[in-house]
């Protein structure tokens, strides 16, 4: 614990030795606030959207096309994984495909969803679900060609059928795996909506910061980052909370037990 | 064989062949309803082989698998089958991985962990029921892939090398506990060691295979010892000795086989 303590205090200096130097920084002329604004200013930026009504659509709205690509991208990225986990022919026909499909840069596939899905929440959510499906697909993919093949026999000569392995042996090994990577999909299903935000809508954090940059706002750029970052660590928090829910079964790391 | 009850497993000149490789060349195994056979054998002998036959899950290539008297076609289905290494559901708790075999059945969740309970408590392992594996030493992780098998009350009970990962010192309490819930409820069991100690210190009869490729049996020893047997003095009563010497006479030169055939 007093190393917990010691590791936070010590991250906590760096962020306020950063901004000091740099709000100092500015004050004194050394640091031109077209291009960094102040803190303090970035600051009262936040504390100004905060109390507008916009921002919170904006926050919400985000929030929503986050949620909805995370879920959706897991649920199809996971049963296609166990699919092809489960049938090797399936897997190897679609291989190809499936590489394919992941090496095309996605923000080039945000422009055709809007022209598909308009401006509005869908073409946010399909975006965040082509970068969030892949990352679930492959884990659980792994996860499920992975189940330590002892136990598998062990399983089956309690004369478990298909669908007992799949729920008792298949989808929590796969678990395991998915969860690993829940916090790289949560970033992906964020950076998914905040881009195609940015590539053109209405509303959301991406609306935001792409309204400020288009009149060259920094401190409204800057301020849009902040929340941004504030945004994913508070998701991230809620992960870190269900990972350690769903996995009470696993070994406890060596350095925190 | 007339007027006895019919053998729980009966092979009869089973020979099992792996494409051109013979495994078993030949072996006739016979197992009472209520008897505790071991199998020994040098190391790739087969004898994991002849599990896998009275399971079902290898077809004889030639030789015929009788279980109960009736000809074993597809899986045995009044088998239950312990394997040598670690196959609990690290994601269960022991109750839940006890319990497991019934839910497989359609059984519900908590009806089976009612189950699973008292069956814990047998091993010894009262007050465990929600550990996790990892949360278990090795000794009591086998107690509960143990239960697992036993909770579904199989007629032939097959056990592969089961204790062979344990410290003497556990495996001795492993034996105890074994020769306990058999005697408590007698089931026809195939028991599989390297060990002869192990054999004779368990068994009602001991089958000694001779060394792989196509190994057959070479001798079917009877073991005398008064039940239930105490297991602290067994190991060094004249009858044991006698018994243990008796057999090695059979598994030594096949043991010495074997090392001549790896090299």
């Amino acid at each position: 614990m007093p190393r917990r303590g010691k590791v936070a205090l010590t991250q906590f200096a760096i962020v306020l030795g950063l901004i000091l130097i740099w709000e100092l920084g500015v004050r004194a002329g050394l640091i031109d606030p077209f291009f960094f604004p102040a803190p303090s200013t970035l600051i009262a930026r936040i504390g100004e959207w905060m109390s507008t009504a916009d921002f919170w659509t904006d926050v919400s709205i985000t929030l929503l096309e986050t949620v909805l690509s995370f879920l959706a991208g897991i649920g199809i990225g996971t049963a296609l994984g166990i699919w092809l986990g489960l049938s090797p022919f399936a897997a190897e026909v679609l291989q190809p495909f499936i590489k394919m499909f992941n090496a095309i840069p996605r923000i080039l596939l945000g422009p055709i969803f809007v022209i598909w899905f308009g401006l509005g929440l869908t073409s946010k959510v399909a975006l965040g679900v082509t970068l969030v499906l892949f990352v679930a697909f492959f884990n659980t993919f792994q996860g499920v060609r992975e189940v330590n093949p002892v136990v598998l026999a062990n399983a089956r000569l309690l004369r478990a059928s298909k669908s007992s392995l799949l729920r008792h042996v298949y989808l929590p090994s796969a678990t395991t795996w998915i969860l690993s990577s829940l916090r790289v999909s949560v970033g992906m299903a964020v950076m998914g909506a905040v881009v195609a935000e940015y590539l053109g809508s209405s509303a959301g954090l991406g609306h935001l910061i792409a309204q400020a940059e288009g009149v060259l706002d920094a401190t409204g750029v800057f301020a849009g980052i902040i929340v941004l970052s504030a945004f994913v660590v508070a998701l991230d928090a809620i992960v870190d909370r269900a990972e350690k829910r769903l996995l009470v079964w696993r070994p406890a790391p060596a350095h925190e037990a | 064989m007339e007027g006895q009850p019919a053998l729980a497993v009966d092979l009869r000149d089973v020979m099992i062949r792996f494409g051109d490789f013979t495994a078993v060349k030949s072996m006739n195994l016979q197992v009472g309803e209520t008897e505790f056979v071991a199998v020994v054998g040098p190391t790739g002998c087969g004898k994991s082989t002849i599990l896998n036959t009275v399971t079902g899950l290898l077809k004889p290539a030639a030789g015929e698998v009788r279980i109960f008297g009736k000809s074993l076609r597809g899986l045995n289905g009044q088998s239950g089958y312990m394997l040598q290494q670690e196959g609990l559901l690290p994601w269960k708790t022991a109750q839940d991985n006890v319990g497991l075999g019934l839910v497989f059945q359609g059984s519900s969740i908590a009806k089976a962990r009612e189950q699973a309970r008292p069956w814990l408590a047998k091993v010894g392992l009262k007050g465990f029921e929600e550990r996790y594996p990892h949360q278990l030493s090795g000794g009591q992780r086998k107690r509960v892939a143990m239960t697992q098998t036993l909770i579904m009350q199989p007629k032939i009970v097959l056990m592969d090398e089961p204790f062979s990962a344990l410290d003497v010192h556990t495996r001795r309490l492993m034996h105890r506990i074994l020769l306990d819930l058999w005697q408590a409820d007698r089931r026809s069991l195939v028991f599989i060691t390297h060990d002869l100690d192990e054999a004779i210190t368990l068994a009602d009869r001991v089958v000694v295979m001779s060394a792989g490729p196509a190994s057959r049996m070479v001798g079917d020893v009877r073991i005398t010892l008064p039940r239930p047997r105490d297991l602290s003095a067994l190991q060094t009563t004249d009858e044991f000795v006698a018994l243990y010497r008796e057999i090695w006479s059979l598994l030594g030169a096949e043991v010495e086989k074997s090392y001549a055939t790896q090299g």
